[in-house]
């Protein structure tokens, strides 16, 4: 009887480790922290009704970029913590963490950094500006939107919760391979936290990736024609259909996973016929798309901001296009270059290896036109165009590394070693990373309606770029001396020590970084009268976006523009701005289908993990029974009229304000600084926290 | 709209870059002294081959990366905004033959490059047999929980985490696996590794030309023993590998079926052990264990060439 209701649970998964503990007391005082300030604010209702039931794609957006953002720090923890025990983990010194917990952090760190931030901050910077740049009130099905982001979210709480019930997450490497994931080699429930985390994440990067295919198609502007879309718009619509394409791969091969682990099924393991080689093709069939799935709206967003700070179109706009759709296309047909080792004959090696080397022709191409883009441009330095420089030099770094182990014989020497790690974090790092951060310093002013602070953001970006050297740059060479990934000791006679401890200096800097780029955020806040935008246009941009006032209203184009050309919003500049008769807006109606459904998708995974069957089974009953009260749900939208709109757009102009006179600097570290103390000496001083 | 102004020029972070990467370099370069950095220091035909494809393939790639670079660099400096001297043309054109170079210029290299790879690849395929006077000798591995098992069919002993060879003698690694997630068999200065499975043969020729011990581990993660799954390789003369066969024969224990399921048993950090005399068949039993072969017989491999 306990076991049908409880399942595997009992009182041993609660924390009682270190880190377990530690882990679990931090979230729950950030919990309390966050719950107490919304209700002393009396903000609960407002959160409910504006943000969180909300279908408006950019506010979607900014929910994806906090959770990303605080992923991003969780992450990064891990890998601090991977550096610090490989630093120290020399010789006789076994460093802080056992080897399964050190492989634990390993895990996560992959899954967090890679579904959780970068795949986080991708979605948002679509859902914010795709609808924009294409001259777009909404999403093809809002619904569908909220829905993939809280699927999302439910993934996110599935990847930390293990710290509260549990205690052990997945030990396997980011991919779980089997058949080491299976339950001969991994009988606790970390693999299963891993499968449902994934599992319910993919089905929400499925939906969301549908709708914005559906959106991009269907929704355009009239007169924009596909030769005519924005490049971020391009990049995003190639990743999303990629996305379309590998996803349903993964949702697949993680429920045969489920089943060999929870009703005893033979497709992965050793035994009965099970074939562990199948799971590492199938993995990696989604797997590889997957980086690029995340590259290529990151190359759409540098393709707008060389354009925007040369001032100066695309050099050879289709060619650009077409390396995207290039890279999507062939992205399918490379995955086996991650397993030459596997012992596949020479042909089936070195055809894997001759279309790796393809792939890598249009990727050539579109790094090609962006530096034509310059030429005879005027560049302007401002932060996004300094990303993009950083970018371009790791990226053809991490290219050559990566054409390198694209040659089947090279790859024997360097595959699982250290030098491939090096590799993947130069192109997602440099490729995937420093493209989100270079979108969103560049769309920052249309985001929040105030641009960012240039000066600090400078001082982050040299402390990341700088910091990423060094980090990476001693994991090549370690790969080079024969050091794998992994290790969690190793000989003092190997000599790798110092090269770890470089690394993690490196690591220190980059972190220094991070800092730097939330002190940015908050200056930027404290001078936000200053950094105001005012025009909608503060870098003098060239697509439709930046045609909207900063920040858009909820339906973004009060007129919908018509589009005649590759650079309409530059068209509409020259030409004379958008004509005024107001309209009828309808507007899709917000919803908390997608939270309940969500909740529910959570709780049949926790059930799962757990054995829990009846609560797996109950919530996907209750999940069915949703989805089929929504589609009944036929009051989903409604109307702006035009006096409304024309009301809500007099308003607004009449809350612009001019920028204060004075100085006009952006504030440095050292005004930052004493800002910061004064503020906190008044708060002692005034001791808001005594009541009377 | 207001801008932030560049205080320095450009040229100054330049300079500054340029002196911490020679900062950098140098500081690698000092630590590099005395190790031995296994790639770069190939002690057998199939590391060496590998290793000048190595470097072949990356000269081949920095041709068309260190212009790619200096041109960036070099536009950015000369199009800066404040730059009055250099035209700033937002309306250029690109010239007729610029798409056509667009595309033409990475494919020549990409099939330069693969015109290397392709041969190379069938040259060098694990499975292939290395050509040599000497006759090769087999040694079957079996990958366990976290140690090495090696076995000498021809000389009828075994090993566990040291194996020993012949120099200037074609070796053939089975490698196979027994209630073990996939190992990968590594010894960076002999050659490229080769994955190790359940139920599954895969073979891996290498060849040592200098006498020398070097290490060797486990290069995919199995679980937690998986740093501490390494073992020695040791390169000597023929008539040292024939001492040793000896001296091994003259060692205490065999390895019968008992001492294989004692073996079987997870275990980290196993220190090295020899073994008189290996059970014959032990290997064959473990291919049957899981239901047969899938991977490939000798003959087989040979016939793919």
């Amino acid at each position: 009887m306990k076991e049908f209701l409880l399942g595997k649970l009992s009182l041993r998964a609660l924390p009682h480790e270190w880190f377990t503990i530690g882990a679990t007391v931090s979230f729950l005082l950030l919990a309390l922290i966050v719950i107490v300030a919304i209700t002393r604010l009396k903000r609960w209702k407002w959160l409910w009704n504006e943000w969180l039931t909300s279908v408006d794609p950019k506010k979607i957006g900014i929910m994806y970029f906090l959770v990303g953002g605080f992923m991003l720090l969780r992450g990064g923890l891990d890998a601090i913590m991977i550096w610090l025990q490989q630093a120290l983990s020399s010789g006789s010194s076994q460093g802080y963490l056992s080897a399964d917990h050190f492989q634990q952090i390993f895990t996560a760190h992959g899954n967090i950094m890679v579904f959780f931030v970068a795949m986080a901050l991708i979605f948002g910077l679509i859902n914010y500006i795709v609808p924009l740049q294409i001259g777009a009130r909404d999403l093809a099905s809002p619904f569908l939107n909220t829905l993939g982001f809280w699927l999302f979210v439910a993934g996110v709480i599935m990847v930390n919760i293990f710290f509260m019930v549990g205690g052990e997450y997945a030990a396997t490497g980011w991919l779980a391979v089997a058949p080491l994931s299976g339950t001969e080699f991994s009988p606790g429930v970390g693999v299963d936290y891993w499968i449902w985390s994934l599992q319910i994440s993919g089905i929400g990067t499925t939906l969301g990736a549908l709708n914005f295919i559906m959106t991009i198609l269907k929704m355009r502007a009239p007169g924009m024609t596909l030769w005519k879309m924005p490049l971020f718009t391009w990049g995003s619509l190639c990743s999303m259909i990629m996305a379309v394409t590998v996803f349903p791969l993964l949702t697949a091969t993680l429920f045969l996973m489920f089943l060999d682990r929870n009703f005893g099924a033979h497709f992965f393991t050793t035994t009965l016929g099970g074939n562990a080689m199948m799971y590492t093709n199938l993995i990696w069939m989604w797997g590889h798309p997957e980086v690029y799935i995340l590259m290529l709206p990151s190359f759409g967003a540098f393709s707008e901001i060389v354009q925007t700070f040369s001032r100066k179109a695309i050099a050879s706009y289709k060619s650009n296009v077409l390396g995207m759709i290039g890279v999507s296309a062939f992205a399918l047909s490379v995955w086996l270059h991650h397993f030459f080792t596997m012992g596949a004959g020479a042909n089936v090696n070195a055809f894997f290896g001759l279309m790796t080397m393809i792939i890598a022709i249009p990727t050539s191409v579109l790094v090609f036109t962006w530096i034509a883009t310059m030429y005879k441009g005027r560049i302007r330095f401002a932060t996004p165009m300094l990303w993009f420089m950083g970018f371009i030099g790791t990226f053809a770094i991490g290219g050559i590394a990566g054409v390198l182990l694209a040659v089947p014989p090279v790859d024997f020497q360097l595959h699982n070693s250290l030098f491939l790690v090096a590799h993947f974090h130069t192109m997602v790092i440099g490729g995937v990373l420093f493209g989100i951060f270079a979108g969103l310093s560049y769309w920052f002013p249309k985001i929040a309606g105030f641009r960012l602070n240039e000066r600090i953001g400078k001082y982050a970006f040299w402390c990341w770029l700088s910091g990423f050297i060094m980090a990476f740059t001693p994991l090549y060479v370690l790969g080079i001396m024969g050091a794998t990934r992994r290790l969690d000791h190793y000989d003092a006679s190997t000599g790798y020590q110092p090269f770890f401890i470089m690394s993690l200096i490196g690591g220190i800097v980059i972190m220094i970084g991070v800092a730097l780029q939330i002190v940015q955020i908050i200056a930027s806040f404290i001078q936000k009268r200053h950094l105001l935008d005012i025009t909608g246009d503060p870098w003098g941009g060239r697509s439709l976006e930046w045609a909207t006032p900063s920040i858009p209203p909820p339906y973004n184009f009060t007129v919908i523009p018509t589009v005649s050309s590759r650079d309409a919003y530059l068209d509409l500049k020259s030409l004379g701005l958008l004509k005024h008769d107001y309209e009828d807006i309808h507007m899709p109606r917000s919803t908390a289908s997608g939270i309940y459904i969500s909740a529910f998708a959570f709780l049949a995974g926790f059930g799962f993990v757990w054995h829990i069957n009846w609560l797996a089974v109950l919530s996907i009953i209750a999940i069915i029974v949703c989805v089929i009260m929504r589609t009944f749900n036929e009051n989903t939208e409604y109307t702006i009229t035009a006096a409304e709109v024309e009301k809500l757009e007099t308003d607004r102009i009449k809350k612009l304000l001019p920028a204060p006179a004075g100085n006009n600097e952006d504030m440095g570290l050292r005004e930052f600084v004493g800002i910061v103390i004064v503020w906190g000496l008044n708060v002692i001083r005034t001791k808001p926290w005594r009541t009377h | 709209m207001t801008k932030p102004k560049n205080k320095r020029a450009p040229s100054n972070h330049v300079g500054l870059i340029l002196l911490s990467l020679t900062g950098l370099g140098m500081c690698i370069t000092f630590l590099l002294q005395g190790v031995d950095v296994a790639l770069f220091n190939p002690k057998g035909l199939i590391a060496s081959e590998q290793h000048r494809l190595m470097i072949i393939s990356a000269a081949l790639l920095l041709a068309i990366t260190i212009p790619t670079l200096f041109l960036l660099y070099f536009f950015a400096w000369k199009y800066r905004e404040s730059n009055e001297k250099a035209t700033h043309d937002p309306t250029a054109r690109h010239g007729k033959y610029f798409v056509f170079s667009l595309w033409a210029i990475p494919s020549v290299f990409m099939l330069l490059l693969a015109s290397i790879m392709w041969p190379a690849t069938h040259k060098l395929a694990p499975q292939k047999s290395i050509a040599s006077s000497a006759k090769p000798i087999t040694i079957q591995v079996v990958a366990m929980r976290w140690k090495w098992l090696f076995i000498y069919p021809e000389q009828n002993i075994a090993t566990v985490n040291f194996v020993q060879v012949p120099v200037n003698t074609p070796v053939r690694f089975d490698l196979t696996a027994d209630e073990t997630p996939m190992s990968s068999f590594w010894i960076p200065n002999l050659g490229g590794q080769l994955y190790a499975m359940t139920g599954h043969q895969n073979q891996l020729n290498l060849i040592a030309d200098t006498p020398g011990d070097y290490p060797g581990r486990s290069a995919e993660i199995n679980g937690a023993g998986f740093s501490g799954m390494k073992f020695m390789a040791r390169a000597s003369s023929q008539a040292g590998f024939d001492q040793w066969v000896r001296d091994v024969k003259l060692s205490s224990g065999a390895l019968d079926t008992t001492e294989y399921k004692k073996l079987l048993s997870p275990s980290k950090n196993n220190p090295a052990a020899l073994y008189s005399q290996a059970e014959s068949g032990l290997y064959d039993t473990l291919l049957k264990k899981y239901g047969g072969t899938h991977g490939q017989q000798p003959d087989q491999a040979m016939g793919h060439e």
